[in-house]
């Protein structure tokens, strides 16, 4: 069996790891290969029929499969790109041997001098939440349910009830509906859903779906397939009260509880992760701790925006090609971020400076709950270099800020970023 | 006369401005609150013909997937959403499709096509 060699590989070919490639072209890397466990490329994108992608990339409102579409022309113009369909990897090794199985070539050896993990981001199951009670069939994730009713053709139930009210079960709610479904509710644990508003507004208020807000599943009932649900209201920590239980009638329930980015291969060659985002911990530049492995997309945190996503392969995959081209070890200088405050998660981790020269940084940011009237502020040695003014931040939407080069450059060792809120007169 | 004011949130961007809408006998008076032009013409229509537009699928046949994505070429009357999706519920295409193929043209006689949203390649064998 032959080892084949590649500058720089990527695994996974959704929309990071299609930027990832073409911006690896771009930077000088003559041989790339992108590995794609789905029969094509494209990713969760596929799936996504509904429109509202692309506006920042491409100035106008594209479907999933558009959005994909436009990025695997991208690639098929660039000869320096391979792509294997229907390969899954199975294992990474830290000297960058790839392991790999296709159903037509059995099992393939790579080698490669950078590597980009570009897997996405995995749903949470029942299991993750711990739903009490039988295991009939019709409860299922609103990802499979997505692609199940978009992808395949199959209906996953007549009468739905939806748990958590993030972009992916509004989405679902709506697409039901239009497929002939009831949709009876969408039950929300906090007491705010972290979907868009637009999404609450045309998929569930459209279509008047009720939407119970801190309230969540706690029985499910059936033997062979659901009944039907029990739910009922939480208090501030999330704890069921008594007293307040309904029933719901329903033949399926679809979750929709959060999306943990799939890091088992990076984890198994040694990369750290962060624990607040569940991804690597990356630099500017979306290298791992460890050297020639990059990362980007909904493996390093979950985007709510592809655009971002497709930013950030670029990134990886600029600095990927960058790597497997190295002629000298460079003098280097690493800056850590800490978010604080009110500030769950900021990606990049850490800013890495090599031979003195600096670049503009952007960060992206997530707050831990709803905020209004506060300004992000980024600082070093109490030194402020850089703060926006935001009348609403919410969990789910992400916070982008660019931190000037000349900011970078007088930073310390640390960088902060914390919530300042107004104070009430 | 009737005045009234709605609060409208706008659903053109993920910004999803919420302002208002002055109406006096059914014209809008006012629109306030909302950060660029697109918002302000997607609350004046949707206090007075609210428009959607329309995602869904259509079956194939002879295709590598059985079912092909489309969307409506511009915004449908909001009302006439679920009439659309039963209508193309009915359609059925083969296969190859290329993006942007007319799947359905002047849907319920709306004014409006519906059109493919991805290239669907006829299956292998």
């Amino acid at each position: 069996m032959n080892k084949r060699m590649f500058d720089v590989v990527i695994i996974g070919g959704g929309p990071a790891g299609m930027a990832a490639a073409t911006s690896a072209c771009e930077n000088g890397a003559e041989k790339v290969l992108i590995i794609e466990r789905d029969r094509e490329l494209g990713g969760i994108l596929q799936q996504c029929i509904h429109n509202g992608f692309g506006l920042h990339r491409f100035q106008q409102e594209l479907t999933g499969p558009g959005y994909a579409r436009r990025y695997i022309m991208m690639v098929n113009e660039h000869p320096q790109i391979e792509v294997m369909l229907d390969t899954m990897v199975l294992e990474v090794k830290d000297d960058k041997t790839i392991w790999a199985v296709t159903p037509k070539q059995g099992i393939v050896e790579i080698q490669a001098k950078a590597v980009v993990f570009a897997m996405g981001c995995r749903e949470r199951t029942r299991g993750a939440i711990r739903i009490p009670g039988q295991r009939p069939a019709g409860v299922f994730t609103a990802g499979a349910a997505q692609r199940m009713v978009n992808m395949e053709g199959y209906l996953p139930g007549k009468k739905i009830v939806i748990l958590g009210s993030g972009d992916i079960g509004l989405i679902m709610a709506r697409r039901l509906t239009l497929e002939g479904a009831k949709v009876q509710a969408v039950l929300e644990i906090m007491p705010y859903s972290n979907g868009l508003t637009r999404n609450i507004v045309q998929c569930l208020e459209d279509y008047n779906i009720p939407l119970h807000l801190s309230h969540t599943v706690v029985a499910i009932h059936g033997k062979e397939r659901v009944t039907g649900i029990t739910c009922a209201k939480v208090d501030e920590t999330l704890t069921p009260i008594p007293g307040t239980e309904f029933d719901i009638e329903c033949d399926c329930l679809l979750l929709s509880v959060g999306l943990i980015p799939e890091n088992e291969l990076s984890e198994s060659v040694g990369v750290r992760l962060d624990k607040k985002t569940s991804g690597p911990i990356v630099d500017q530049r979306r290298q791992t701790l460890m050297p020639g492995f990059f990362a980007a997309g909904n493996v390093v945190h979950v985007h709510d925006l592809v655009d971002f996503v497709s930013e950030e392969g670029e990134i990886a995959g600029k600095y990927a090609a960058v790597y497997a081209q190295k002629k000298a070890e460079k003098v280097e200088r690493t800056i850590h971020i800490m978010g604080e405050n009110g500030i769950r998660t900021v990606v990049p981790q850490q800013i890495v400076v090599e031979d003195d020269s600096y670049e503009n940084v952007r960060l992206f940011m997530r707050v831990g709950k709803p905020e209004n009237r506060v300004t992000v502020e980024v600082s070093s040695n109490d030194q402020v270099l850089a703060s926006r003014k935001l009348s609403v931040a919410k969990p789910g939407e992400m916070i982008v800020m660019e931190i000037p080069a000349q900011a970078v450059a007088e930073a310390g060792r640390y960088i902060v970023v914390t919530l300042k809120r107004e104070v009430k007169a | 006369m009737t005045v009234s004011t709605r609060r409208v949130s706008c659903i053109v961007c993920p910004m999803s401005c919420m302002g208002e809408v002055a109406m006096e006998n059914g014209q809008v008076t006012n629109v306030a609150g909302f950060t660029c032009k697109r918002g302000i013409d997607y609350a004046r229509t949707e206090v007075t013909a609210p428009k959607r537009m329309l995602t869904t699928t259509v079956r194939v046949s002879g295709g590598e997937l059985p079912l092909l994505p489309v969307a409506s070429k511009a915004a449908l009357p909001k009302n006439k959403i679920i009439a659309c999706a039963r209508c193309l519920a009915n359609v059925s295409v083969k296969a190859p499709i290329k993006e942007g193929d007319i799947i359905c043209s002047d849907i319920l006689g709306l004014g409006v096509d519906i059109i493919a949203t991805r290239d669907l390649a006829a299956a292998d064998n």
